[in-house]
């Protein structure tokens, strides 16, 4: 039903392929190799979308991302973002657009974090009213009203991230792009970070795509996710659903009264003891609730916690026997 | 667009503003430099009178024009390459790409700010405490003031080419220390930062009066000495000129070919 309306991203049989010269055996032969970033990957995303890309490290997302944005250019294939091509026309593009990446800053490191929305007003051509309207809101939301006024070198890096998304967010794109906005962000300011991208989302329709390692992200805040490996897509679905194509496990973590021999109840599995603590695990589809009292109704319990499962892991063990066959297939 | 690019000059100017002690220390070191270096060339042209056909006034203000410029038309590095060849190595480079802005336009009226800052904050000073120590020929009158300013404004535009087409080589060197060092010296010796031009004899002076880092100090350093007069000025304003558009343009080559391979650093 939604194949109706024009997708606003559009990537079909999408390449990047970079050639890697090195040397080789004896002194002046070099020999080149190819190196399939991303390897033909198709998909769309609709207006208002938030859909979360993930991935191992070079897996080929941010190639991706700079593809999207138009810095990088496709080596094959078809890629439309709000009906541009975007290397094409990067700068009608990039007037649509907002990109934050999270380990590098679009702010001026020495000048207070206000003068680099000033440059923001004059990059995009923001109209005056426009200009205040959205800098109050970005302000209010990201409590950055007493931030304005110092030098961007002294933020914490939380505080510059808030920065950094508001800068990307005064000329009104209709998309933006996150590459790792949450890492090495403390918990208070990721849970920030997560609640103003949520509500970005739902009140102005911004649609979102975000790289990430921390898989709560995804969890709190896309109801669709992408993984990509090896430069190509290996999942499009519902976050759930995806725990059960990767059999993934969640641990609980139980804390006895004393050192006793492995807990054995139906639905998990022992993995390890240290003393009074034992580890069991449990598929992450299944609920803990009654695992949890099972356990509580047979052993003397202290205390139990339950760990989720990291995206690591899961794309880990979903690909787990197949990433040395497909990588000698590369060759 | 004029707007945006204003902003980035007045910003370019005021992030260097801020390091106040920086430009303290810069004064310092360009006022002991320069009295270093007056002692030399009193002592040469004690020798040799009216060598290069200065005089032993006109040397000494050479000696503190040189001083005072070197910040700002980039005698001996540019004062923005190191950083931009470090956001092309780790790939921070990318968000100067991604922005609705050309790369090279940002990049010249940063700078152009910050030379503007450079001029009054390390170059009046150490002119100054120059002139009061050894009160060497100042310019005629308020017109040879303006045709010098002229004259360091085209300096420190062909200052930025010539750093700029350096810095772009990053994106294939990665390593782009090597270039620096090399250009360095270049600028060092051809700009006339050690002796002036015009004592350099036969074919290499020839050469090196020809050469883009001629615009840098010795031909503002003439128009300040009044050794250009009516045409003569424009021509020397059009050898500046001309060098600043042959360098822009070849920068902005660089950065079409450089674009259009780029790597960008990094995941």
């Amino acid at each position: 039903m939604a194949s109706r309306i024009e997708p606003f991203i559009e990537l079909e049989n999408l390449e990047k392929v970079f050639t890697v010269r090195r040397k080789a055996a004896g002194l002046l032969r070099r020999e080149k190799k190819e190196v399939r970033a991303v390897d033909g990957i198709s998909f769309a995303v609709e207006r208002g979308e938030m859909v979360g890309y993930i991935g191992p490290n070079g897996a080929g997302k941010s190639t991706t991302i700079k593809m999207l944005t138009g810095i990088l250019t496709p080596s094959g294939g078809r890629l439309r973002v709000a009906g541009i091509d975007p290397a094409r026309e990067r700068t009608r593009l990039a007037q649509r657009i907002g990109v934050v990446f999270g380990q590098r800053t679009t702010l001026w490191w020495d000048l207070p974090l206000k003068d680099s929305y000033r440059l923001m007003h004059r990059m995009y051509r923001i109209p005056d009213a426009r200009f205040r309207e959205n800098l109050d809101r970005c302000v209010e939301l990201l409590e950055l009203g007493e931030l304005l006024d110092v030098p961007v070198r002294q933020l914490s890096l939380g505080q510059r991230m808030r920065g950094d998304i508001a800068a990307a967010l005064l000329h009104d794109p209709e998309v933006l792009y996150l590459d790792e906005p949450t890492i090495g962000l403390d918990v208070v300011s990721k849970a920030r970070v997560r609640e103003f991208l949520s509500h970005l989302n739902t009140t102005q329709g911004t649609t979102v795509l975000l790289t990430t390692h921390d898989l709560t992200d995804i969890e709190q805040l896309c109801s669709r996710v992408m993984v990509i490996d090896h430069g190509r897509l290996m999942y499009d679905g519902k976050l759930t659903g995806l725990h059960a194509v990767g059999e993934s496990e969640r641990l609980l973590v139980v804390d006895l009264e004393r050192e006793l021999p492995p807990i054995d109840v139906p639905g998990a599995r022992f993995v390890r003891s240290e003393g009074p603590r034992q580890w069991l695990a449990f598929p992450a589809t299944a609920s803990a609730a009654p695992l949890v009292a099972e356990v509580a109704a047979a052993y003397p319990l202290i205390d139990l916690s339950v760990r989720e499962p990291d995206i690591e892991t899961v794309i880990a063990k979903m690909y787990g026997g197949t990433r040395d066959e497909r990588r000698e297939s590369l060759m | 667009m004029l707007r945006l690019y204003a902003t980035v000059a007045a910003g370019g100017f005021r992030r260097h503003a801020t390091y106040r002690v920086a430009t303290a220390a810069g004064v310092f070191t360009n006022s002991v430099f320069g009295v270093v270096l007056s002692y030399t060339y009193i002592a040469l042209w004690d020798e040799r009178p009216h060598l290069g056909g200065y005089s032993m006034d006109d040397a000494l203000a050479y000696v503190w024009i040189g001083q005072a410029l070197l910040t700002v038309c980039g005698m001996m590095g540019g004062g923005f390459e190191n950083e931009l060849i470090e956001r092309i190595r780790t790939g921070d480079i990318a968000v100067d790409l991604y922005r609705p802005a050309d790369l090279q336009t940002w990049w010249f009226s940063a700078d152009l700010g910050r030379s503007a800052y450079q001029l009054l904050g390390r170059g009046v000073a150490p002119m100054a405490v120059g002139w009061l120590a050894f009160r060497f020929t100042l310019p005629a009158g308020p017109g040879s003031w303006l045709a010098f300013l002229v004259a360091v404004t085209l300096g420190s535009t062909v200052g930025f080419a010539l750093w700029y087409v350096v810095a772009m080589s990053a994106f294939w060197l990665l390593d782009g220390q090597g270039v620096v060092q090399v250009a360095w010296l270049g600028g060092l010796f051809f700009s006339g930062m050690l002796l002036p031009l015009n004592v350099f004899p036969g074919a290499l002076g020839e050469v090196a009066r020809a050469l883009p880092w001629a615009s840098l100090l010795q031909v503002p350093a003439d128009v300040y000495l009044g050794k250009y007069q009516g045409w003569g000025l424009a021509g020397a304003y059009a050898f500046q000129g001309g060098w600043a558009l042959v360098l822009l343009a070849a920068g902005r080559a660089v950065q079409a070919a450089a674009t259009r391979k780029v790597v960008v650093q990094g995941g």
